[in-house]
């Protein structure tokens, strides 16, 4: 094994525990679909979900490449604790978005994060704009729209190929299909995601000087990556799953089968060419895109305006909380301490406030149906169902979460 | 700025297609595998369900084996 600081070790355990908020928080990609409509019980689903993810973070290094040397400069002198800051960043903003069940792009998170502490702590000549642009933004941008269009054709297409079939007769078949396309979207998350930790974790390496530059990832962080993103995805982050489920729109298994056939292909095809894409934001845009492909089918915008804002806050937010985490943590060891010790309590302070209103396997599906108009979930006429409110975000639609670090 | 359109292109391309192709095949082997509800009378209500017939069946298989096909390629192509 390679000579390890400590803070080379810290910066590995905090990349872990990102790419296990990582998994929780991406769950609701592959399986939100497969449980809303029963064709998986909850915690099968998230069971199947997390073995695929384990698969197919050992399939492919391609998006690793990418993280270590395309939006950082590795050259130009950062150390191991600008990426420990960045990944602060990136966890306490996940939770935070976790807290108020929206789905937010965990990759985001980590760019966000890592640029936000760069540019603390080297400056402007430390990331490449070209880069952020190219294989950041634009897919951002490109990707959730491509899927949205895909599922909302595929939608069209497959209810006019069994219109002639009751939904009885074709239960069986579209569960089967479901199920399958979940676990491609499982699959794909685990080559596109878990490469992103093993990136960061790499470039930490690299850069404190244990790897020559552009090497490949060594298999211990491949395969403590795979863990980290399997394990978070078996926890199964509930109260997203909520929301994408049902929360956005309701999703009969044709629509659900055709929006993860079409996030499945999105991320693998962009895998494939080394594009590190939102899984989520692809996701959510496959979702939405099935439910305007149905005849008659309502999407609750409000809600989906409302993740759309935590997708154009998740980069900047991010990136002000590793900002703030960097310039302790530049400060010597006591600011890096400083930051661990925030860090730490901000997890548990959001841990604490998310038991008060807890969302399980028990209860995931208990939402309002989607209505004409755009109501929130609260005060359900219907007593047999628990109304329950998808909380508005306390904290996203601010400039800045309520700074606990 | 040096943008890529190509790349961008072609994953929205082969995307889409291979989406609408895979669902819509899928769809195809479903429908020829469930029961079919003949029309009723003159009243208007359904008639009998009938099993799908042997050709539906095999179609069915045949559509299948495909989705099958494209996915597999689909991983091959990612661990290559």
């Amino acid at each position: 094994m390679e000579h390890l600081t400590l803070i080379i070790g810290v910066v590995v355990v905090t990349a872990l525990v990102f790419d296990f908020t990582n998994g929780f928080h991406d769950t609701a990609n592959a399986m939100a679909t497969t449980i809303s409509t029963g064709a998986l019980k909850p915690k099968t689903a998230v069971a199947m979900s997390a073995v695929l993810n384990l698969v197919g973070a050992f399939l492919s290094v391609e998006v690793a490449k990418t993280i270590s040397g395309g939006i950082i400069d590795e050259g130009s002198g950062i150390q191991p604790e600008v990426i420990f800051a960045g990944l602060v960043g990136a966890i306490v903003w996940n939770l935070l978005t976790w807290l108020a069940g929206l789905p937010s792009s965990s990759s985001h998170a980590l760019f966000g994060g890592l640029i936000g502490a760069t540019l603390v702590s080297v400056g402007w000549n430390g990331v490449h704009m070209d880069a952020i642009v190219m294989k950041v933004l634009i897919p951002a941008i490109a990707a959730p729209l491509v899927a949205g269009i895909a599922a909302a054709a595929a939608t069209r297409l497959t209810y006019r190929l069994a219109a002639r079939r009751s939904a009885d007769q074709t239960a069986k078949g579209y569960r089967a299909g479901q199920i399958t396309s979940g676990a491609l979207v499982s699959l794909a998350h685990g080559t596109n995601d878990a490469q992103k930790t093993m990136g960061v974790i790499t470039l930490a390496l690299i850069t404190g000087g244990s790897l020559a530059p552009n090497s490949d990832p060594p298999t211990w962080v491949i395969v403590s990556a795979a863990l980290a993103i399997a394990l978070g995805t078996y926890l199964g982050g509930w109260r997203i799953i909520r929301t994408m489920g049902k929360g956005l729109t309701d999703i009969q298994p044709p629509q659900g089968f055709s929006a993860q056939t079409s996030s499945a292909t999105v991320i693998l095809a962009s895998s494939h060419l080394g594009f590190a894409l939102s899984t989520t934001q692809v996701c959510s845009g496959s979702i939405m895109g099935s439910g305007v492909g149905k005849k008659g089918g309502v999407v609750r915008w409000s809600t989906a305006g409302r993740m759309v804002a935590a997708w154009g806050l998740t980069l900047p937010a991010a990136g002000l909380i590793a900002g703030a985490a960097a310039f302790l943590a530049d400060q010597g060891s006591w600011g890096v301490v400083t930051v661990a010790i925030l860090g730490v309590a901000a997890c548990a302070t959001i841990w604490a406030a998310s038991r008060r209103d807890r969302v399980d396997h028990s209860n995931v599906n208990d939402v309002d149906p989607v209505t004409g108009q755009a109501v929130a979930a609260e005060g359900g006429a219907d007593g047999a169902v628990e109304p329950v409110s998808i909380p508005a975000p306390r904290t996203a639609t601010g400039p800045a979460p309520q700074a606990t670090v | 700025m040096d943008i890529d359109w190509a790349a961008l292109g072609e994953v929205f391309g082969v995307s889409l297609v291979m989406t609408v192709a895979l669902v819509g095949l899928f769809t195809v082997g479903i429908v020829g595998l469930s029961p079919k509800t003949e029309p009723g009378g003159p009243d208007g209500s359904a008639g009998p369900e009938t099993a799908p017939s042997a050709l539906a069946r095999t179609g069915a298989y045949v559509c299948f084996t495909l989705c099958a096909a494209a996915v597999a390629y689909g991983i091959y192509l990612i661990v290559k």
